[in-house]
């Protein structure tokens, strides 16, 4: 089975590069961002299979870059990230093309398990 | 006038009371006192003033009233007595024309004038000539045996030659019975004169004062000019006997006059005095009769003054009691919903510094998460090292650390939440439980057994998760406060209908009677007395019925009470 290609994007560096690391200890190819424009570079040069996106950013928020990944490739599949009083992006970003939302702090289980279905939905 | 203006300031200075932020009862007392003070002066004193001109009024008109038909009375018979005389005078008067002196001195003929006298009219007594120049009586006709009397050196003889008529006064005379004398002179033209006399009997004066019809506490009577009765009066003398009462002389118009009688009695009095002979004729009505019309009325319009007096008062007293009643009300919501605004002011601001805070450390808690994680990761990816237990249980420890801070950071997020009023698709059963825990220390402390029985594919609702959390938050405390400790609460969800899910919130407390089921949704109704605002049910109905749902209560005392709560899935807002 191919590795499972996943791009994270969140502003927060620490939390980005460690949930990486993690998901890499999965077998995952992992790519990391830190803000909106970086993301969708990467998405360009190498999209992945699904993008695990925070909503609140500086500079690009979520929900524009998951409209604009939506734009580049609708099968590129998103997952969003909130905080707790913010099910509303959630719901947004799932009226949007998002394949689900988390609430963080995040539960790597809950993740991989997201991410399995994600994976599934694209076909 | 000093005295009301100051009793008004008082009024000004108990409205800045009422105004001042003042809870001590006193200045409502003082305030409802010096109200009805005030409006009792507005109302009774112009009623009193009203009362007081209608007296005068009525009294000046209903006291007119009684003197007129005195004064007509008086007058009506004066003319009757003088027509009375009149008429005899002018009858004798006649007859010393129509005869000569010889037929007059015929005795026969004399008799039989007397007969027709008597014959055709009232009165006639006797018949008498006289000799005018040395006062014999020649010829006499009549019951008495006067011939040859000599009247010379009497008063009446000297007016009649003086003035050629005269009427006397009532006199006994010879015959001891009243009467009055009649005489008018005859001058032939030889020069002699002859004087032509008759007495009259007076029981006619009596029968023209009978016909006034007096009543039988008045009096009516006849004086001559010395004030010596002419007829006999029933209150104050016989005949020919003085008068008590001074009545003044002079004028032919009719008089009134009130006076107190000799006997201490307060009469009114109308009199009139003829133009020939000098009598004055007077009635006399006690003023008691007069004004019996008059005291009725004045006790009436005293009884309605007295009875408006009585109503002012008790409405006045009624009224105020019922406005500063309002007022105390009015003041007293207000406070309360000052307090409650500033409750709520102070909860919302809160609300955001929670929101900051839970934002703020959520971020940090993501890294711990993540990086605790990894470090788990790797020890299992590791083979075992020494240890390894010890690093994983403590790793575990960690993590469920972040859960509980993340649990917290997701409650204050959810409370600050509460304050914004927005629907969003929301899970109802989760939402419960999250307002569950914030009682779960209490019910753990007070053993209470907090019973769910959650449908399981409960559909999600638009709804406003802030404003329901409060909802679930102020059923759930008054729960919480009615059971006893180790009680139970019993939460269940069903979908009622397409359209419709509920919730029941079941304790087995003290419940309430109908009575307080009647009023508990009521704004300020509340049975905690100073403990509770009386806000917290009408808010919560308030809300239930803002998101389109409803609220039943039932209620049994001793058994418990079950709150029921239908929310629309599909949201009208």
């Amino acid at each position: 089975m191919d590795r499972m290609k996943i791009l994270l994007v969140d502003d927060e560096h620490e939390f980005v590069t460690t949930l990486a690391e993690r998901l890499e200890l999965r077998n995952m190819n992992v790519s990391i961002a830190t803000d909106g424009e970086a993301a969708l570079g990467v998405v360009e040069n190498d999209p992945p299979q699904v993008v695990v996106l925070d909503v609140m950013m500086p500079g690009l928020s979520g929900l524009e870059v998951l409209e604009k990944i939506k734009g580049m490739d609708s099968k590129i599949q998103v997952i969003l990230l909130t905080g707790h009083g913010a099910t509303k992006d959630g719901i947004r970003g799932m009226q949007l093309g998002a394949f689900d939302y988390l609430i963080k702090p995040i539960d790597i289980d809950e993740l991989i398990e997201k991410l399995n279905e994600a994976v599934k939905n694209m076909g | 006038m000093a005295l009301n203006l100051k009793k008004w300031f008082n009024i000004r200075e108990s409205l800045q009371m009422l105004t001042d932020v003042d809870s001590s009862s006193n200045r409502y007392r003082l305030f409802q006192r010096n109200i009805r003070v005030l409006m009792i002066v507005l109302t009774i004193v112009p009623l009193s003033m009203m009362a007081l001109i209608n007296y005068h009024l009525y009294h000046g008109s209903l006291k007119q009233e009684m003197i007129d038909p005195a004064k007509l009375l008086v007058s009506k018979t004066r003319h009757s007595f003088e027509f009375f005389l009149n008429e005899r005078q002018s009858l004798i008067k006649s007859i010393s024309h129509f005869y000569s002196l010889n037929e007059l001195s015929d005795e026969k003929k004399l008799n039989h004038i007397l007969f027709i006298l008597k014959k055709e009219f009232i009165g006639f007594v006797d018949l008498g000539l006289i000799n005018g120049s040395d006062g014999a009586q020649i010829r006499y006709v009549g019951p008495y045996n006067l011939l040859g009397k000599n009247y010379a050196n009497q008063d009446w003889f000297q007016e009649v030659t003086l003035k050629g008529t005269y009427i006397s006064d009532v006199f006994m005379g010879y015959r001891k019975f009243p009467h009055i004398a009649i005489a008018v002179q005859r001058l032939e033209e030889n020069g002699e004169s002859w004087i032509l006399r008759t007495t009259i009997d007076t029981t006619m004066f009596d029968n023209l004062i009978a016909a006034m019809g007096l009543d039988a506490e008045s009096d009516a009577f006849i004086l001559n000019k010395e004030g010596i009765f002419q007829t006999n009066s029933r209150l104050y003398g016989k005949v020919l006997e003085q008068c008590p009462l001074k009545i003044p002389a002079g004028g032919h118009a009719t008089y009134v006059d009130e006076r107190k009688d000799p006997g201490g009695n307060d009469v009114f009095l109308a009199y009139t005095h003829l133009t020939y002979p000098d009598y004055t004729l007077v009635i006399v009505k006690p003023k008691s009769t007069v004004l019996k019309t008059w005291y009725a009325l004045k006790s009436d319009l005293f009884l309605v003054f007295l009875a408006s007096s009585i109503l002012i008062v008790i409405v006045v007293f009624r009224l105020t009691g019922i406005m500063v009643n309002r007022i105390r009300e009015a003041d007293h919501n207000r406070e309360i919903a000052f307090r409650e605004l500033q409750h709520h002011h102070k909860l919302s601001s809160i609300g955001r510094l929670a929101a900051g805070v839970a934002h703020e450390i959520n971020n940090p808690l993501a890294i711990i998460n993540e990086k605790a994680g990894l470090i788990k990761d790797l020890i299992q990816y590791t083979p075992d090292f020494a240890q390894k237990e010890k690093f994983s249980t403590l790793l575990g420890a960690i993590l469920q650390s972040v859960s509980r801070c993340r649990t917290i950071t997701h409650r204050l997020l959810g409370f600050a939440k509460r304050m914004e009023v927005e629907v969003e698709t929301l899970e109802l059963n989760e939402l419960i439980e999250e307002v569950l825990g914030f009682m779960e220390k209490e019910a753990l402390y007070r053993n209470i057994d907090i019973g769910l029985e959650l449908a399981k594919d409960l559909p999600r609702i638009d709804s406003d998760r802030g404003q329901l959390q409060q909802v679930f938050l102020n059923i759930l405390n008054n729960a919480m406060a009615a059971v006893e400790d180790e009680g139970r609460i019993l939460i269940t969800t069903w979908e009622k209908d397409a359209d419709t899910v509920a919730v029941s919130i079941q304790d087995n407390g003290c419940g309430m009677s109908e009575e307080t089921c009647r009023h508990i949704f009521e704004p300020f109704f509340t049975t905690k007395k100073e403990h509770g605002t009386g806000l917290g049910l009408s808010i919560t109905y308030g809300i239930v019925k803002k998101l389109g749902g409803n609220l039943e209560v039932k209620s049994k005392e001793q058994e418990g009470t079950t709150f029921k709560i239908f929310l629309p899935i599909k949201s009208k807002l």
